[in-house]
């Protein structure tokens, strides 16, 4: 019957999980810069230049990790969704709508960087690639969360109709890849195919799983940080709040 | 059953009394339509071959247009609470709202798309799948605009928030419904995508009357 262990009632109550991000926030803070600095520096500095693609297949370390966020940002949106759904949890709403901003902007750098890295390798900024456009489908999914959420009045009713609307677009997205990629192989011959990946070498493998994990760090820590402010928002009045902003204060 | 039904016949009744409300998304679908020609040179080439995205984006819009209050009406006098308090369960009496709806505007609609092909140069068999293809994918669109307009129901102006909200989800049906046509136009066969079309219509007949009952009452509480 139990389906959540006791300990995580407990972190689920605003206060508790409020000193909880605190205590976390400087060593995620800690951790993003070791990992990020050293895929930066390994990535842009010590890795060498691709043989076919020269300095520029470098955006590779910001590219790549910012379009794997996209899409791990909206599972863990989905599944935060599911939570608000279910158990009614506020800490996981105060998650759901905090995690739709940090996502559209993560897809944007994604979309962004991919366009800058695309007119130096394939000669235009933009194609209707099957993967390009699921990325940016994906990014009007985010808008529409955000948009959702800021149009609603009331913070638990809005939660409840993002989780909803992000549960069924999470049902929607591999039918959205799916369907995009048929359509686009359908549709366009080879005019600008995608180079084939060189099986990518050691020395340039290593910071990027850098990168991606300091980006998931980094999610980490912007996510608990829009989480505290949500948490201080809604709960402002309450004696916790008065609290927490005093010993801010000290 | 009898109350999915009833639900059905008052929609049906009320939509009968209200004529703009299936004629309007017609004529909208017409200008929209006559605007892109307009855009175009005459009888320029590469409107034949946009036809089918036109067509499909044109009904497609129609439809948004007029589902926006599909629920307002009925949230602001207090029947969507009476649909609450009865006995029979929510989802299907919304599905009872939506297939009427369907009914009511997507069928028009359906029906007006083969005139419009005529005029974007499509042979008989191509407006076959074209009818084809509306006749799966129209449902699954007003279901999914009907799970939105559940979600905003309770909104004062919801303006363009519905079509930001239904167009990312709808990219499947669009992709399909244009492509059995572009297939068609092509000699292709344009069976495959209608199966994908009628794969997406069953998953949404499956799940929307749920996630749309939902919303709803998330907006009643």
């Amino acid at each position: 019957m139990n389906l959540i262990p006791n300990w995580m009632h407990r972190l689920a109550s605003p206060p508790t999980f409020y000193g909880f991000a605190d205590r976390l926030l400087p060593w995620l803070a800690l951790v993003s810069v070791v990992l990020l600095g050293y895929g930066l520096v390994g990535g842009l500095a010590l890795a060498p230049a691709d043989y076919q693609q020269g300095e520029g297949f470098r955006i590779i370390y910001v590219h790549v990790p910012a379009a794997w966020m996209s899409l791990f940002i909206y599972s863990f949106m989905a599944g935060a969704a599911v939570v608000t759904l279910i158990w009614r949890i506020k800490l996981a709403e105060c998650v759901l709508t905090s995690c739709a901003p940090i996502g559209a902007s993560f897809t944007a750098l994604a979309l962004v960087s991919g366009m800058l890295w695309g007119k130096p390798m394939w000669g235009t900024y933009w194609t209707w690639d099957a993967r390009l456009t699921s990325e940016l489908i994906l990014l009007f999914l985010y808008l529409g969360v955000g948009g959702l959420q800021q149009a609603m009045g009331d913070p638990r009713a809005a939660a409840r109709a993002c989780a909803l609307l992000a549960v069924v677009g999470f049902v929607n997205v591999p039918i959205v890849h799916y369907s995009v990629e048929w359509w686009n192989t359908l549709h366009q011959g080879p005019t600008i195919t995608k180079f084939d990946k060189p099986s990518i070498d050691a020395s340039m493998l290593w910071p990027l799983l850098s990168m991606a994990l300091g980006f998931t760090t980094f999610f980490g820590y912007v996510l608990l940080q829009r989480v505290q402010n949500e948490l201080l928002w809604r709960e402002r009045g309450n004696p916790w709040v008065v609290g927490a902003a005093l010993a801010a204060k000290k | 059953m009898e109350a999915f039904v009833a639900v059905l016949a008052r929609e049906l009744r009320l939509a009968a009394r209200r004529r703009a409300e299936w004629a309007l998304p017609l004529v909208f679908y017409a200008v929209v339509a006559t605007l892109f020609a307009l855009g175009a040179s005459p009888n320029a080439p590469w409107l034949k071959v946009a036809g089918p995205s036109i067509l499909w984006v044109g009904a497609l819009l129609a439809a948004l247009l007029s589902l926006e209050r599909l629920f307002r009406g009925d949230y602001e006098d207090g029947t969507l609470e009476q649909l609450f308090v009865s006995p029979q369960p929510v989802s299907l009496l919304v599905a009872g709202k939506l297939l009427a709806q369907w009914l009511v505007i997507g069928l028009p609609l359906t029906l007006m798309a083969p005139l419009l092909g005529v005029g974007f140069g499509m042979g008989a068999e191509v407006i076959g799948v074209l009818i084809l293809s509306l006749l799966l994918g129209m449902p699954a669109l007003v279901l999914t605009a009907g799970f939105a307009s559940a979600l905003v129901v309770g909104l004062p102006r919801t303006g363009v928030l519905l079509p930001v909200l239904v167009l990312p989800l709808v990219c499947p049906v669009v992709i399909f419904g244009a492509g059995a046509v572009r297939a068609a136009e092509s000699g292709a066969p344009a069976d495959a995508p209608l199966y994908f079309l009628g794969a997406i219509l069953v998953l949404c007949v499956c799940g929307v009357p749920l996630a749309a009952a939902a919303a709803l009452k998330n907006a009643l509480d």
